[in-house]
């Protein structure tokens, strides 16, 4: 037999396990609502189940001359050197946003070649590229 | 010359730091109650030495000494006075030394202000110090060495990066280092007292002043860089829960954590296992932080010259510390009771501790999440602000009810006594979130929820300070100011996120915006050579259409020369109940300039709550032992 000591322990820790099983059954199901995926301008082309209203990031390049401003927003084209994709954007880019340099996105896709931003990631060192962008470039140039 | 100078001194600290640790174990069997004069000698040279190789560097900064290529990397000779000097820890290098001297002075320190406990365990708290001392200075010689010389000698340097040349990004490393490092000396003290079986309330009691002095600090350190973050990266935020960030509010969250466990271990003589976990926690975080950011593991925002070789050096070495200290707690296993009542303070600072530990889980997982799944299938991705905020947000409600009544509870077993008061301050802590409801704005029922929940916290905090005034229980004043602080923190971005406006346009020099409250007039631009910069200077004139008074924003680009670099300076107008906030930026030298226009309510006043929340452990610190 158990005398109660032990079996009030036991119920406790019980209790302690069941509790962090579903501590972290919601932390990962929230996880999993809230990712952000990285894609860039020929993984939107190639795939074909894109759920348009998700928040999503694209990175790739800022093609030279693409940049152009209105009153509202910028437009600007983001290539891989494969494939591009438009991206427009209202609000102060980055400083270190410019043509021909790496740039991320995050925000959400229109359709497959027109993206909308709802900010601008560029990095604070001018030598410094975000290694998916790198990787993509090493990729398509050679 | 102070290359020579440089390395010799680390050497000798290296060194001393081996005859330390010799000597100390030498004096481990002789069985008296002083530690031997010589180990103090030995700890006080050890501590001149890093403050003199310190020192040194900074005057390599000063006098733009370019034989040492750190300088060279990060410095140049017309960068202002204030930034050579704090070049010196803007940099890998530079910090690591930093990192060293604080190390070794809380290693001092410890020795010898805790003269009345125990000699075995000071003597291995010391042994271990020093270890990780050497730990640390190996990775300083072998792979970043700040004194490493550079021939023939450069002219001229590369210079800081511009965005760093800031008053709060100067003071930030400091801080956080104090913060981050000083949580070695209770690592070390907790395997010291595992090994030298020591008492744990004794052992509470050797820890308890620099816990404290490490949280201050850490918090100090956090809410500065926020500060930064916010008029520097002109997002007009001042969290973004980027890898970095939630690198530094781990330790955070796990020294929060150990010190209200600590009073606990220190009253009740109990949880003893549980603190040694978090001593060990919270170092081992700090650690763990460190590496992620600068091996640029981390996809992160802020960036930091990073290189995987450092990133496996520290990896190693932190396998290593994780191990051994794992082992050493399992071999020295303490039988305990833990015996509590459900209604006394014990259970509700465990209670705390269970929030810190989800707080801490949830920023964890989303931190490596995204490492472990590229890892595992290549795909990248991020985690965004709005998994912290739908995760942690809830939480903060309860956290902050309980946070309110918990330092009501007695130790061991108490009264109903307070159930009154507590449901007369949740009636009034409704009625003042309805108050704000109605008059100024709706929102969210999770929003009423926090607003009432913060309030409630406030009234209470509120009261106990004048309580413990009146009362003159003085222990009780510190502990208050930080949860009224909290409760503040949590009111006032509740505010500032649900009554902000933003405006984002393009416009051309000469153009007028109006928005709904505002008129936008962008006059003119103004070019400005400054010493290391050029400046244009945008001249924006705002008219409130409510009571048409007049602003002056004048927000800048900076052009730095060295190295070139193009930095966007915000103008920000603090008020007491809000602040403006105006960024321009221009791309590709077109006629528009991008405007982004904010304004934030009571923004000045989360710093004013983050201030205080760090206030009261400050305040602590001034208590005298015996009123603590």
């Amino acid at each position: 037999m158990l005398t109660k000591k032990v079996k009030n322990r036991i119920l406790f820790l019980i209790f302690i396990f069941l509790l962090s099983v579903v501590t972290v059954f919601f932390i990962i199901k929230s996880l999993k609502n809230n990712i952000l995926y990285f894609s860039s301008p020929t993984e939107i082309k190639k795939k074909e189940d894109i759920q348009f209203g998700k928040a999503m990031r694209v990175g790739g390049m800022v093609k030279k001359k693409s940049i152009t401003i209105n009153k509202k927003n910028i437009q600007f084209i983001v290539t891989d050197f494969e494939n591009e994709i438009l991206i427009s954007y209202s609000g102060t880019v980055p400083n270190l946003f410019a043509e021909e340099k790496g740039v991320v996105a995050e925000g959400r896709l229109r359709d497959k070649n027109f993206f909308i931003a709802d900010r601008i990631l560029a990095k604070h060192d001018e030598n410094y590229m975000p290694p998916e962008i790198k990787e993509i470039i090493e990729k398509n140039v050679k | 010359m102070l290359s020579n100078i440089g390395i010799s001194l680390v050497i000798l600290v290296l060194v001393l730091s081996f005859s330390t640790i010799y000597a100390a174990s030498l004096d481990l069997k002789i069985s008296n109650r002083f530690i031997s004069e010589n180990i103090y000698k030995l700890s006080l040279f050890q501590t001149t030495f890093t403050i003199l190789s310190f020192f040194t560097l900074i005057i390599g900064f000063i006098n733009s000494d370019f034989s040492l290529i750190n300088v060279y990397e990060n410095s140049h000779t017309t960068k202002p006075f204030f930034y050579k000097i704090a070049g010196a820890w803007g940099n890998h290098e530079g910090s690591l030394l930093l990192w060293v001297n604080i190390l070794v002075i809380f290693s001092y320190l410890f020795l010898v202000f805790n003269h009345t406990h125990n000699k075995q365990f000071r003597l291995y708290t010391l042994i271990v110090q020093n270890i990780l001392i050497l730990g640390f200075l190996f990775f300083l010689l072998l792979n970043s060495n700040p004194f490493n010389s550079i021939y023939p000698i450069p002219p001229e340097g590369m210079g800081l990066n511009p965005i760093l040349q800031d008053p709060a990004l100067a003071i930030h490393p400091p801080l956080l280092y104090v913060g981050f490092v000083g949580c070695s000396i209770y690592f070390s003290a907790a395997i010291g007292s595992l090994l030298s079986n020591y008492d744990g309330k004794l052992f509470a009691r050797s820890i308890k002043t620099w816990v404290k002095i490490s949280w201050c600090f850490q918090t100090l350190g956090i809410i500065v860089g926020s500060i930064w973050a916010y008029y520097e990266l002109g997002w007009g935020g001042f969290w973004f829960w980027d890898p970095v960030e939630n690198a530094s509010l781990l330790p955070w969250f796990a020294i929060t954590a150990l010190m209200h466990s600590l009073i606990v271990l220190e009253k009740r003589n109990t949880l003893y296992s549980w603190v040694i976990v978090l001593c060990l926690l919270t170092f081992i975080l700090s650690v763990t932080g460190t590496f992620l950011v600068r091996s640029g593991i981390l996809n992160s925002v802020h960036t930091f010259a990073s290189d995987p070789s450092r990133g496996i050096y520290i990896l190693v070495f932190l396998s290593l510390m994780i191990f051994s200290a794992l082992i050493i707690f399992f071999s020295k296993n303490h039988n305990e009771n833990y015996n509590f009542n459900l209604k006394s303070r014990e259970i509700f600072i465990l209670t705390n501790n269970w929030f810190m530990a989800f707080f801490l889980l949830t920023v964890l997982i989303g931190m490596l999440y995204p490492i472990f799944l590229d890892v595992l299938t290549n795909k990248k991705i991020s985690v965004g602000p709005p998994f912290f905020n739908i995760v942690i947000i809830p939480l903060v409600v309860p956290f902050m009810f309980l946070m309110a009544i918990g330092p009501k509870f007695g130790w061991i077993k108490s009264k109903n006594k307070i159930f009154y008061k507590s449901l007369l301050l949740s009636l009034g802590a409704v009625a003042i979130n309805l108050f704000i409801f109605y008059f100024f704005g709706k929102y969210s029922f999770l929003s009423n929820l926090i607003f009432t929940a913060a309030i409630f916290l406030i009234l209470y905090s509120f009261l106990d300070i004048i309580d413990s005034i009146n009362k003159r229980t003085k222990f009780e004043f510190p502990r208050a100011i930080s949860h009224l602080g909290f409760g503040m923190l949590v009111f006032f971005i509740g505010i500032n996120h649900q009554f902000s406006t933003e405006e984002d346009f393009n416009l051309k020099i000469g153009e007028v915006k109006k928005t709904t409250n505002y008129e936008i007039n962008f006059e003119k631009i103004e070019i400005k050579e400054s010493k290391n910069y050029k400046s244009v200077t945008g001249i924006f004139k705002l008219i409130n259409l409510k009571n048409s008074s007049i602003q002056n924003l004048n927000p800048e680009i900076r052009i730095y020369s060295s190295p070139e670099t193009l930095t966007y300076e915000a103008a920000i107008k603090t008020k007491i109940t809000s602040d403006l906030y105006l960024t321009m930026s221009n791309v590709s030298r077109s006629d528009f300039y991008n405007i982004k226009f904010q304004k934030k309510p009571f923004m000045i006043w989360i710093w004013i709550s983050a201030f205080i929340i760090s206030l009261g452990g400050f305040v602590q610190l001034t208590l005298k032992k015996n009123e603590d």
